[in-house]
């Protein structure tokens, strides 16, 4: 399945993402497009360490911008406010929208970003903004969020992928998100509450003759790769031995196995099936997951359908964050809920906001993020930012800053030093104890 | 004496602006006031014709349901915040008469007994509630809805409630002992649009004609892509009895439509008030065709209206924040 459809028609909805194992045959699994360049990847001491370390991303991808005034910066009796109210939270002073009543006894844990500024009203440049920290030139790709927390966070000896997308139908992955770092840093797709796709024997074939198979295929690959190795042929070995790995763990992908406790308090919907899997990931040692929810492109009836989208999100993140927090998961974990920008203040004749990333908003949870913090201020009618503004490259280097990453460091990929997040971007330090 | 209607003649005699974009309106069954809604969550009476406005505060959201006593007296008002709220409309100083905290969440929709004793209430909880007109206290209340409950209508007899949902539902009950008696069936109001993830429609406003013993469901198909506000006005006709789908009114040329309140007028015509991309529109279906008869273009974006059968009156509530009265003669 694919993702969303936006209302506005951009090539980035036209488009459905590659799906995992895809290009693969019955049971081997390609996970990953090959573009960029890929060089032998060095690992510095530093960078080894932080992989025992067991840090943790998990982003909440709120599909075709989220509403900053029907979630995290409410304007209620206001011109822009529109219908719906404020509702105090665990953290006296602080509000959110009463979308948000489970999410509010969690503020506790939540750090807002209220000063989010980005300029970029398009839903494809602000995506790739939002998660590779830069804006989108011709010149050169970066990778995503998931792509550098799986380079940096995973310990492979766990046989997991590192860089997960739980979508509901399992789309997603698309385009050239790994970028430099290579394919084999490119997301997973997976479906809800499934597990990959294809990551069985096929029927009739036995242990032994799989066995057989792959000994007979690395034979061959190694003989080609004594004349003809490449960063190709690299990404195939690694795609098919990833994905022999995936078949012997393929039980961390079924959340069925999840207490049926749990999964009625996520909730018995897509959203609610899709924290349960991110979840079970987090604790058996994915370094990124990110949760795709869609969709709030909400240029019509904008508060009827936050209310039908808001009213999944609200419990199953809550849920989510509180289980975290429960089995002590939160100081290793960062979470962020974030979009490609968020809504117009002005609420347009159909009930409808349009995009506007001027000023709005963006959660973070976890790590060494600080607890029950507001960032950030916009005006009264919240069309502008007035303190603590923040933008997509500082966001991205205060994401790496939380689980230990330095930022400011660069990264070494086939001989060249590549800068981790944007040099001309700082860390948020403000939001980071 | 007023002229017989001849809807093809319509057109606005008196507009009325308010500061804010308008939500909902009504008109006093005796024809001389009318009240509006607004997005700065006010009410407004305005006195007909002279359009002398009073505001009307105590809400504490915006308003989309209200409804007149049968006396004119006593207007009730349902709003976001979940709140009924009783006015007392016909004094030298409108006033708030009481306040319940009705409904978690949106109320969507009230009604009143045709004996104006009984108030009928839905919103986004799912549940029907009954009030006390004298007293305001609760008679009763009961589920039944799977998704938000968009519109409640009583059947003449007073015997039956009528109350229609976001599924397309429309679920007939009985009021003596809140049993569901039937549901009929208006899915093609209803659009699951799995490109968007997104339910999107349902029955957004009902109306009885007792003496043709049909009844209308108002709304919109088609949405192609609800999120960008691109969907069709539709309005279904059921046999009462039967309860068989008899016309589906639908419009050619208005790609961005939603039929947001239905009526009749006495032979037998349904009105719709179309708002969205297309603009605002009064349409017009008799029952010897599928196509509208009549459509009379508003000078705005409508997003409610109400009809005074006595003297062939129709207000309209506006984006432009203005409430528009039309006549329906020359």
């Amino acid at each position: 399945m694919s993702l969303a459809h936006y209302a506005c028609g951009s090539r980035e909805h036209g488009l459905s993402r590659r799906q995992f194992l895809q290009r693969s045959g019955s049971t081997a699994v390609a996970g990953s497009a090959i573009a960029g360049g890929l060089g032998s990847l060095t690992t510095g001491l530093a960078a080894e360490q932080l992989k025992t370390q067991d840090m943790r991303i998990v982003v909440f991808n709120m599909h075709g911008g989220l509403s900053q005034l029907e979630s995290w910066d409410p304007k209620p009796g206001t011109k822009t406010g529109g219908p719906c109210r404020s509702i105090p939270t665990s953290v006296p002073g602080t509000h959110v929208s009463d979308l948000l009543p489970y999410t509010a006894k969690q503020m506790h844990h939540l750090c807002v970003l209220r000063g989010v500024n980005t300029s970029e009203d398009d839903h494809g440049k602000g995506a790739y903004m939002m998660l590779t920290g830069r804006r989108q030139t011709a010149a050169a790709e970066y990778p995503q969020i998931g792509a550098v927390a799986a380079r940096m966070l995973n310990d492979e000896s766990r046989g997991l992928p590192g860089h997960i997308v739980v979508t509901p139908g399992g789309g997603g992955g698309k385009g050239n998100e790994s970028a430099y770092l290579g394919p084999k840093y490119s997301s997973i797709s997976l479906g809800g509450s499934k597990p990959p796709p294809n990551t069985t024997k096929p029927d009739g074939m036995n242990d032994e003759a799989e066995l057989r198979r792959h000994d007979f295929r690395r034979r061959l690959n190694e003989e080609f790769l004594t004349r003809r190795r490449t960063a190709i042929t690299d990404a195939y070995t690694h795609s098919y031995e990833q994905a022999l790995r995936l078949m012997e763990r393929r039980d961390v992908f079924d959340v069925s196995k999840e207490p049926q406790a749990d999964q009625d308090r996520y909730g018995k919907h897509d959203l609610g099936r899709q924290c349960l899997m991110a979840r079970r990931l987090l604790e058996n040692g994915v370094s990124f997951v990110q949760v795709t929810h869609s969709n709030y492109d909400t240029h019509n009836e904008n508060f009827n359908f936050h209310i039908e989208q808001l009213g999944e999100f609200d419990r199953a993140f809550a849920t989510f964050i509180s289980d975290l927090f429960d089995r002590g998961m939160l100081e290793k974990t960062l979470v962020v809920v974030l979009s490609e920008f968020g809504r117009t203040p002005n609420i347009n004749l159909y009930y409808g906001r349009d995009h506007w990333s001027k000023a709005w908003s963006i959660v973070m949870a976890g790590g060494k993020v600080a607890r029950g913090a507001i960032f950030g201020k916009t005006n009264d009618e919240g069309t502008e930012v007035v303190d603590g503004q923040v933008d997509h490259g500082a966001l991205f280097h205060t994401y790496l800053q939380a689980v230990g990453v330095d930022s400011t460091q660069s990264i070494a990929v086939d001989g060249r030093e590549l800068p981790i997040a944007d040099p001309a971007a700082a860390p948020v330090w403000k939001v980071l104890t | 004496m007023n002229l017989p209607i001849d809807f093809t003649k319509t057109h606005v005699v008196h507009q009325w602006k308010h500061d804010r974009p308008l939500i909902a309106c009504r008109i006093s069954p005796d024809g001389q006031q009318a009240v509006s809604t607004s997005e700065d969550s006010s009410l407004q009476l305005w006195r007909i014709p002279g359009g002398e406005k009073t505001i009307l505060k105590g809400h504490e959201s915006w308003v989309h349901a209200l409804c007149y006593s049968p006396d004119s007296q006593q207007l009730v008002s349902g709003g976001c915040e979940g709140s009924l709220m009783w006015w007392a409309v016909r004094t030298d100083a409108p006033s708030l008469l009481r306040k319940s905290d009705a409904h978690s969440g949106w109320i969507r929709g009230v009604a009143i007994s045709p004996d104006g004793s009984t108030l009928a209430s839905v919103g986004n909880d799912m549940l029907v509630k009954l009030w006390s007109m004298a007293n305001g206290e609760k008679i009763a209340e009961w589920g039944g809805h799977e998704r938000h409950i968009y519109s409640v209508e009583f059947h003449p007899s007073g015997n039956q409630l009528i109350t229609g949902d976001l599924l397309g539902k429309i679920h007939v009950w009985n009021i003596a002992d809140r049993k569901l008696e039937r549901t009929i069936e208006a899915t093609p109001l209803y659009t699951e649009n799995k490109g968007q993830q997104a339910e999107y429609g349902g029955v957004r406003s009902l109306a009885y004609h007792a003496e043709r013993k049909e009844l209308i469901a108002g709304g919109t198909h088609k949405a192609t892509n609800p999120f960008g506000a691109v969907h069709e006005p539709l309005m279904l006709r059921f046999g009462w009895d039967d309860g068989a789908l008899r016309k589906s009114h639908a419009c050619e040329g208005i790609p961005g439509g939603l039929v947001w309140r239905v009526q009749w007028l006495k032979d037998g015509t349904a009105v719709g008030v179309s708002g969205g991309s297309t603009g605002g529109l009064l349409l017009f279906f008799n029952d010897s065709q599928e196509k509208e008869i009549h459509r009379f273009n508003l000078p705005s974006l409508a997003r409610d209206m109400d009809i005074h059968l006595e003297s062939n009156m129709v207000a309209t509530a506006h984006f432009d924040s203005h409430l528009r009265i039309s006549i329906m003669n020359a």
